[in-house]
């Protein structure tokens, strides 16, 4: 095998000059000549039906931009999956912050002003907040029953396992929402022109997402619409179908103008207006034998999706496959729902459902321990899945991981024996209580099943002749920090056997760029990244096909021969479309097959210490190990999983989001608690390169692996510190203090 | 950002008489501006009712720290950074040093100032349960001269104050009495740093010898965030003087503790939490004490 | 200070002229006295680099340095930076030449989306003007004040430790 000369070094980030020096642009940074600025005028009330707008006579309203569900040209809807979320609120919302109206007006003081001036008068309806509540079924928001999707996988026999158990073992377990709390907040700038149609710039994930919504919305053919990506300044799924909503009320107000208009939030919009984690809650049953194995099981995986369908039921699809972990059940029942409330639809974030289910089963692995009477290394060492053994889709384990082994080390790197023995004894005395807590867990990246052949991403290379740069690549893959044009550069570049320095990558803009699919589920190195490889060796073969360059070359060699291919036919691209792997089969009815082509493996380990003096807990080192296929840039890779770890113990320990009546209390940064530099401990992080056939150079997506590990990590060594059982995050110091306070008084 | 600055006034005249004299002449009218950090919050938000404002930011009357052989005085409009980095005030006044460097992030603790975080009168405020402790005295001033007023019972209510229309704090005075005492401070908030407290306490205390054993020959015991002004435990302090420190008195603390507070339920903790924490905040106190080796 | 007003008669009210030197460069604006810091910079002196994401103070991307002392810009009424020397990201390169602590940045991987970067090689060189070897707990405690949510921190303490090692060497 060649040696590779790019991959897996840590290149220099290909915009990283921009961001150091303040030359990056992002959405806020830009303006054009006779932009106006938009804004929103949301419901204040969860459930309701509209009486009465009124406008404040004060404000010379000829003068603004006004803007509602009536001037929509095409469908008032947020095109995505469902299509059931309207674009701006008709006669009814369904729950606080939901748009209604949009304001436009040069002066962006004087249109702050105008939204207090529009008075809206509602007829409330009872509203719903909680899974339980949607359940109950008394108020019916959504559909038939509340109920916008489920899933059911099936695997063996499950009912009857319970007469051969030993051990039965139950467990219910919670997770919060989570703000995405990217730094930038969302922000668009959209024009209108009759001939060219819509240009919206957009702080945003998926260009070609938002391309579709707006030719639904604004009723106009795909070439008359335009999306560009601008810097975008963190996304973590916040910004992957929410830029719809945004661009799409920038357009209206650009359509009825006809001036460019811009519209960014300020950080209370942002939190109390767009997506966030869907709340979970995860019922276990589980069968176990007398010797700690797995026999089966089942599973009750909820969430709640907010007041419409928006992404639930590919979060839940995700949670429902990810909930059995990493562990072999012979038999299994999953059933996934997603129920409707009233609160602002939630969203994409960084695990998309697995980081819920994953919470639940890793927890629920350390009950069974419990109730069996083994440590929480061994119940899992027992029932880890092993090459050639199936899935709860019934996916075989093709590659030659030993979970075992990665345990072993795990343990070793984070001195787990030691340390529990030794913190076994000091907890004797005094306030401080450490503990240490596993989590074993696997990420399947890229799109579900048949999602990466439904998606039929392209990709494009093409060779230069502007004397910028030698070759550019073509995907609409967005880079918002994890990385995407350092790596796709890297391997168009390995694969042309080019210097790094001689690779671009285009703006993402619709116009130029083909679509590659959208940026998430971890899928760009892995799915992307091999389709860049492909295009990008299929401009190889173009030169040598046309006798320019034999089989080997000087970069200036091929520097030329581009130029001189593109003379004579104009230009010189390749393109490379997804195949789907061969043998790699799943049925959408029965959800059953090859979930995805490939899993990432993990085992992380925490080390807590909780301060009963204030019940705080903190975790004072932490162990990330895992197994991503092939490092392609070492500091990109432990960038992203530093980063996950990060949120995971934000996760976990401080990100609560406080609800009332659906809306977020706390949407500021002095009470919505993300942790600083002061709060975080040594992340150490190591990776396993066992190869991926289904990736770019072996690589497998990572971007959301580290989050699923820490939040069960933390809880198990809370547990494991003082003895209480912890079943929800966030777990707060004050949720610390009514357990130990509640224990204490037994 | 959700004010409009065209709606707003903001003037700095430079020099203290110059700010008096506007107060004077317009009492209530003006509201004091110093590093911002409290009142642009407010103002970004939309929620600044005042729309007038004098600048009293960098008046170099307010920004001196008098070192005097019994007291030192700082000037009120000394930021948290200076307090951080003077000598004396980390030696003599450790807890204010540390409730300085725990406000906000550095850049916050760069314009934020003492006699800012005094009329802000934030239950919550970091500086206040130490300046409690240390029973500091404020100089008071305004166009009709200077009055010093002891800080003990300078905030009357939530928000409010004995502190005239016309008047600024122009220094805070603290005597240099306490190098034999244990000085200890602690803050719990939402994470370890830029967090709003759900519990301060400060505390002083010091032994003297007894017949058969130490015992408390005085302590002061501050709280913050747990009722509508910052707290002395002056009942507390009274009971616990001539007593050892034994398992008896720390669990009578607690209960006194208790039943001295008023925490509430907020957006950031619920009452019962801070009850019990700030009990054991001064358990702890009393238990350094005990070991502390600080006797008359 | 050095300051004029205009317009509307009484004095605060209205625009005023302000100085104030920018990266080494004096500046003179027309701005309301209440306008924030941050803005001006922005807006008057499209100086983008400073950025906002939280009007309150508390993510640091605003962060500058204002006769040398960090501060969070948006919390600044632009009259208190009257006559004051300003320092943003804009200005600290050396010309076409990256700072130590830039480079180090790019080499370490202290920057992924960016948005936070300008604050925090601000706060970064503020700290090192102060600890010019600091410890890692200084490292943590410097820079508590500005918000990343992408890196963990990790690479960004290495980024200013190798800054500090190569000022060191300088």
């Amino acid at each position: 095998m060649t040696e590779e000369h790019i991959i897996g070094k840590s290149v220099p980030r290909k915009e990283g000059r921009d961001k150091v020096t303040g030359a990056a642009r992002y959405i806020d940074d830009m303006t054009m000549p006779g932009m106006l600025y938009g804004a929103t005028v949301r419901s204040q009330i969860p459930r309701g039906v509209i009486k009465h707008i009124s406008f404040d006579p004060q404000f010379e309203w000829s003068k603004f931009v006004v803007v509602t569900a009536q001037d929509i040209p095409g469908k008032n809807c947020i095109a995505l999956i469902g299509d059931d979320q309207p674009c701006l609120a008709d006669g009814k919302v369904n729950h606080p912050e939901e748009p209604i109206l949009l304001l436009a007006h040069a002066d962006p003081h004087l249109l702050r002003k105008a939204v207090d001036g529009v008075s809206i008068e509602y007829e409330p309806l009872p509203a719903v907040f909680t899974i339980e509540d949607s359940e109950r079924g008394s108020q019916i928001i959504w559909g038939m029953d509340n109920t916008l999707k489920t899933f059911l996988i099936a695997k063996g026999d499950v009912d009857s396992v319970w007469a051969k158990a030993d051990y039965i073992v139950e467990g219910e377990y919670t997770t919060g929402a989570q703000e995405q709390l990217y730094i930038e907040n969302n922000g668009v700038i959209a024009a209108f022109d009759r001939e060219q149609g819509i240009t919206v710039w957009g702080s945003l994930q998926c260009p070609y997402y938002v391309h579709k919504a707006l030719m639904a919305l604004c009723n106009l053919p795909a070439e008359k619409i335009r999306v560009v990506q601008a810097e975008t300044g963190g996304a973590f799924g916040g910004k992957e179908d929410y830029p719809s909503i945004i661009a799409g009320h920038a357009a209206l107000l650009a359509m009825k103008s006809g001036c460019p208009v811009k519209i960014v939030y300020d950080r209370l919009e942002d939190m109390t207006a767009t997506t966030k984690r869907h709340p979970s809650r995860t019922r276990h049953r589980t069968a176990v034998g007398k010797d700690g194995k797995i026999l089966g099981g089942e599973i009750d995986f909820t969430i709640d999706g907010g007041a419409y369908a928006t992404l639930s039921s590919v979060v839940l699809s995700r949670g429902t496959i990810h909930a059995g972990g990493p562990y072999y059940w012979p038999n299994i029942r999953i059933r996934g729902k997603a129920v409707a409330t009233n609160a602002p639809p939630h969203g994409a974030f960084r695990g998309f459902g697995a980081p819920q289910s994953l919470f639940a089963m890793e927890r629920h692995m350390d009950r069974i321990a419990q109730a069996v009477g083994l440590s929480p290394v061994e119940i899992r060492r027992r029932n880890f899945l092993k090459p050639g053994q199936t899935t709860a889709t019934e996916q075989t384990i093709r590659e030659e991981i030993d979970l075992g082994k990665l345990l072993d080390r795990a343990l070793e790197l984070s001195d787990y024996t030691a340390k529990k023995a030794r913190f076994a004894e000091e907890n004797a005395v005094g306030p401080i209580k450490k503990g240490m807590g596993i989590a074993a867990f696997l990420h399947g990246a890229g799109f579900t099943g048949s999602g990466e052949r439904y998606l039929a991403s392209v990709v494009g290379v093409e060779g230069c002749a502007d004397g910028n740069g030698t070759v550019r690549v073509l995907v609409s893959s967005t880079e918002f920090g994890q990385g995407t044009n350092t790596v796709l550069c890297q391997i168009a570049a390995e694969a042309l056997d080019l210097p790094y320095e001689d690779v671009r990558i285009a703006q993402p803009d619709t116009n130029q760029v083909p679509n590659s699919g959208p940026t998430v589920a971890s899928r760009t190195a892995m799915v992307v990244g091999s389709l860049v490889r492909s295009a990008a060796l299929g401009i190889k073969q173009t030169l040598i096909a046309g006798g320019m360059i034999g089989g080997s070359y000087s970069p200036e060699e091929f520097r030329a021969a581009c130029r001189l291919h593109i003379s004579e036919h104009g230009q010189l691209r390749s393109y490379a479309r997804y195949e789907a792997p061969e043998g790699v089969f799943w049925d959408d009815e029965k959800y059953r097959g090859e979930a995805y082509a490939s899993f990432a493996w993990a085992i992380y380990v925490a080390e807590v210490a909780v301060d009963l003096s204030t019940y705080s807990a903190r975790v004072e080192d932490f162990v990330a190990l895992q197994e991503v296929g092939k490092v392609l840039h070492p500091v990109l890779a432990k960038g992203q999983i530093a980063g996950g770890v990060a949120q995971g113990i934000g996760f976990a320990l401080y990100e609560k989001v406080v609800w009332q009546n659906g809306r977020m209390q706390n949407g500021q940064l002095t009470n919505y608690i993300m942790p600083t530099s002061a709060d975080l401990p040594p992340i150490r992080i190591f990776f396993e390169e066992m190869g991926n056939v289904h990736g770019a150079y072996g690589a497998k997506g990572i971007g959301e692996l580290p989050m699923d590990g820490p939040a069960p990590a933390i809880v198990n060594a809370i547990e494991d510190a003082l003895g209480t059982r912890f079943n929800s995050v966030p777990l707060l110091p004050e949720d610390i203090f009514n357990a130990v306070y509640a224990d204490g008084e037994r | 950002m959700r004010s409009d600055p065209a709606d707003y006034e903001l003037i700095a005249p430079g020099n203290l008489q110059a700010v008096l004299s506007l107060l004077a002449d317009e009492p209530g009218e003006w509201l004091p501006i110093a590093g911002g950090t409290d009142v642009m919050v407010l103002y970004a938000a939309g929620k600044l009712p005042a729309r007038k404002l004098v600048s009293i930011w960098n008046l170099p009357e307010l920004r001196v720290i008098e070192i005097l052989p019994d007291e030192i005085r700082i000037g009120a409009g000394c930021t948290y950074t200076e307090l951080c980095e003077d000598e004396i005030i980390a030696r003599d006044f450790p807890l204010l040093a540390s409730a300085a460097r725990w406000t906000g992030g550095i850049a916050n603790q760069n314009r934020g100032t003492l006699g800012g975080n005094i009329v802000n009168a934030s239950p919550a405020a970091d500086s206040l349960p130490a300046l409690l402790v240390y029973e500091a005295e404020l100089i008071l001033v305004s166009g009709r001269g200077e009055r010093r007023v002891p800080y003990l019972d300078f905030h009357t209510g939530y928000k409010k104050m004995k502190l005239q229309p016309d008047e600024l704090i122009r220094a805070i005075c603290l005597g240099r009495k306490f190098s034999n005492y244990l000085h200890y401070a602690r803050k719990v908030g939402a994470r370890e740093a830029q967090a709003l407290s759900k519990v301060c306490v400060a505390a002083l205390g010091r032994l003297r010898g007894g017949v058969t054993g130490s015992v408390i020959d005085d302590v002061r015991i501050a709280l913050g965030s747990v009722a509508p002004v910052p707290l002395r435990l002056t009942e507390l302090e009274r009971i616990a003087k001539g007593k050892p420190v034994e398992p008896e008195l720390v669990q009578l603390t607690r209960k006194m503790t208790s039943a001295a507070i008023q925490p509430i339920d907020d957006i950031r903790s619920t009452a019962r939490y801070r009850s019990a924490v700030a009990g054991n905040l001064v358990a702890e106190f009393l238990e350094q004490l005990r070991g502390s080796g600080k006797t008359v | 200070m050095s300051h004029s007003s205009e317009d509307g008669g009484k004095e605060g009210r209205g625009k005023c002229e302000l100085s104030l030197t920018v990266n080494g460069k004096p500046e003179t604006v027309r701005v309301f006295p209440m306008e924030r810091l941050l803005d001006v910079l922005r807006q008057e002196l499209g100086l983008t680099g400073t950025k906002e994401g939280c009007g309150e103070g508390e993510c640091g991307s605003c962060s500058v340095l204002m006769n040398g002392e960090l501060v969070n810009s948006c919390l600044v009424p632009v009259l208190q930076a009257a006559g004051a020397t300003l320092t943003t990201i804009e200005g600290i390169a050396e010309g076409p030449q990256l700072s130590a602590l830039q480079a180090a940045f790019l080499e370490c991987g202290g920057a992924q989306c960016g948005i936070c970067t300008p604050g925090m090689i601000l706060g970064a060189c503020h700290l090192l003007n102060k600890k010019p070897e600091p410890t890692l707990e200084d490292i943590r405690e410097g820079l508590s004040g500005n918000l990343c949510r992408c890196t963990g921190y990790m690479q960004i303490f290495e980024a200013v430790e190798q800054a500090a090692r190569r000022r060191a060497s300088a």
